[in-house]
């Protein structure tokens, strides 16, 4: 399938701020994509550069095949729900809504029909007639939504659309977009500086920092295989080692500080491995304890619990083993019959190389 | 015990006080004086106080009086109207083209003319308008035309640039705010929605703006009405308004009864039009609510 958006060596200047270093991207038809990483990492200026309201540095731009420079925002094929939202304040809710359809040819009756429907659609049925002013953020969040989608866009724009809701309503709004992007079939992409966000919403995501994308894949494999420390502690929660690549060619043998020896898969080393120290990932959530009792499976390292956070469904703990710098987050679930063991118990870590991560230093 | 120990409402009352009877002082008795009078006589230099209405008779019944109050309104609409349409591009750069760090020094700029007094920015306009004036010295050296014009000073004219000028900070200020209120993104938003840069004035710009440009011309209609220097030094024989009506009655007929009439009469045309106007702006709002 051909790209429906095309970025080519796009670059940003401010003055003296290079905002954008070089993006490379091709977002495919369908699909909903995001722009994840810390503020000021450059995500919303590219995704401004996708709507037209700022201009490329240098680099190319295309949108459907088609050579986006000197293309004004409202010549675009691009609508945008703004972090603010940008609702106008004078116009009830169905003129916000009918905005964007002045040009349309269609009669008057039909046009009101097609307003009706797309706030049916985001959840908003009879809140036509209703005061801009006088919605809550999750409501104005959803004009925005209609808005922009009534135009049928071929890209929809999402800048943090979700960052000013409370937990819940974000939650919620979460899987209605997801939803309503299967419906409609448009392009989503989607800012945000929420990873959970980012890896619950997403086809493809990718990942900036300091206006470069550190990695570009689907959120399982952003996830479990980070090619670098920076997205790996930028994404969950990660324990990072050190230890040294032994071997790097047919086999990759390592040798992982007060852990051991092991052998990796080269699916394991993203970003390549090259013999040298190096750093090793691993999730908590692949490492586990040896309660009390239990017989160990697998290869186990003693250590010490050292701090124990409870979570109610998880506990998660640190556990001190010798030979490794750091404690390591263990992250287990609350089973039943298992105790929460408290702080200063001797306990055995279960590892395997087959979750380690080598990253790029 | 202090007034801090007091009652609530004890202490509102202690608060309120002064500027209470500072507006008492010097509005509510003035206007009470001024209303006394318009129903007296002027007898020489005493006052005949018996109750009259014959004041507002000579008012309803002699044209002159009518024709004074017409201009007035036609002068201060006029001047109203220049002004403001003159302020919202200069209140609209300042707020969408002048970087933000430089706003407040352009605000500070605009004020200036107010350093000057009043009646020498006014003589400063017949130096220029003036038969021998820099408008005139131009025209006529660079050959443009051949004798000085006429038609430029003591006339409605030069009553309404005048105006214009000494008028036009009170016009760009509440412009200005009202510009400063509006949300970027909602421009943005409309560009996004397919508007190019005039639409989305006409649309987003201009209509959110309405509140400021409302403020401007009642805060410049109601003072220019009022005004009877300007049109003194810069109308001539034709560009007489109700308020140097006011100002004869008082200070050279001697007659402040009438006088004193004619002013509440034209305040009563004034709060009119003012109140009408504000209807029809809620209205209006209202209805795009």
């Amino acid at each position: 399938m051909t790209a429906l958006i095309e970025l080519k060596g796009i670059h940003k200047h401010y003055g003296d701020y290079h905002a954008l270093r070089g993006i490379d991207l091709e977002i495919r038809k369908g699909e909903f994509f995001s722009l994840l990483g810390p503020s000021g990492c450059g995500k919303t200026t590219l995704l401004r550069t996708i709507a037209g309201f700022e201009a490329p540095s240098q680099g190319t731009l295309r949108i459907d095949g088609r050579d986006m420079q000197g293309v004004p925002a409202n010549l675009r094929p691009t609508n945008m729900v703004f972090q603010s939202y940008a609702i106008f304040p004078h116009l009830s809710v169905a003129q916000n809504v009918a905005f964007g359809l002045r040009r349309d040819p269609r009669p008057r009756e039909q046009k009101a029909r097609a307003v009706a429907d797309a706030l049916e659609m985001v959840g908003l049925g009879g809140y036509g007639g209703r005061a801009a002013h006088a919605l809550s953020g999750g409501q104005r969040q959803r004009v925005a939504l209609a808005r922009a989608l009534i135009l049928q866009p071929k890209v929809l724009l999402l800048d943090e659309p979700l960052s000013a809701l409370d937990k819940k309503m974000r939650e919620t709004m979460q899987v209605e977009l997801i939803k309503l992007q299967r419906n409609v079939g448009i392009t989503f992409i989607l800012v945000t500086h929420d990873q959970e966000e980012a890896l619950i919403m997403s086809d493809r995501i990718a990942v900036m920092f300091e206006g470069e994308i550190a990695q570009m894949a689907d959120p399982e494999t952003l996830y479990r295989r980070p090619n670098s420390r920076r997205v790996a502690s930028f994404i969950g929660k990660m324990n990072f080692l050190e230890g040294r690549v032994d071997e790097a060619g047919e086999r990759i043998l390592v040798d992982v500080a007060g852990l051991g020896r092991g052998e990796v898969s080269p699916e394991q080393a993203p970003a390549g491995a090259t013999p040298g120290p190096t750093t090793f990932g691993v999730r908590p959530e692949t490492l586990s304890i040896v309660y009390p009792g239990e017989e160990p499976q697998g290869r186990v390292a003693p250590g010490i619990v050292d701090e124990v956070v409870y979570y109610g469904d998880m506990t998660y703990y640190d556990v001190r083993i010798e030979g490794v710098a750091e404690p390591l987050t263990i992250s287990m679930k609350n089973l039943m019959g298992r105790p929460v063991l408290d702080v200063g118990t001797p306990v055995g870590v279960i590892w395997d190389e087959k979750s380690l991560v080598v990253l790029s230093r | 015990m202090g007034i801090l120990d007091a009652s609530p409402r004890v202490r509102a009352a202690a608060l309120t006080a002064p500027p209470f009877l500072y507006t008492l002082l010097l509005l509510a008795f003035p206007l009470g004086a001024v209303i006394l009078i318009s129903f007296m006589t002027q007898q020489g230099v005493a006052l005949d106080t018996t109750f009259t209405t014959a004041n507002y008779q000579r008012i309803a019944t002699e044209p002159i009086f009518g024709a004074l109050i017409g201009r007035s309104l036609l002068v201060a609409s006029l001047v109203t109207l220049v002004t403001v349409v003159l302020a919202y591009p200069v209140a609209y750069y300042v707020s969408f083209h002048v970087r933000p760090e430089r706003k407040a020094l352009w605000l500070f700029i605009i004020t200036i003319p107010f350093w000057t007094s009043y009646l020498i920015r006014v003589f400063l306009w017949r130096i220029i308008l003036g038969f021998n004036g820099v408008v005139n010295t131009a025209l006529v050296s660079l050959g443009i035309v051949d004798e000085p014009l006429t038609f430029i000073l003591y006339n409605l004219n030069s009553v309404i640039i005048t105006l214009a000028h000494a008028y036009a900070v009170f016009a760009i200020l509440p412009i200005y705010v009202a510009l400063e209120k509006i949300d970027r993104s909602l421009l943005e938003a409309a560009q996004d929605l397919g508007e190019n840069r005039l639409t989305t004035f006409l649309r987003v710009t201009l209509p959110l703006s309405i509140p400021g440009v409302v403020g401007a011309l009642l805060i410049v209609f109601i003072p220019v009405i009022g005004d009877y220097v300007t049109p003194e030094l810069m109308g001539g024989p034709g560009g007489r308004v109700a308020a140097n009506m006011i100002q004869i009655q008082f200070l050279q007929l001697n007659n402040w009864p009438l006088g004193a009439a004619l002013a509440l009469v034209v305040m009563m045309v004034v709060g009119l039009v003012a109140a009408l106007f504000g209807l029809v702006f809620f209205r209006w709002l209202r209805r795009r609510a």
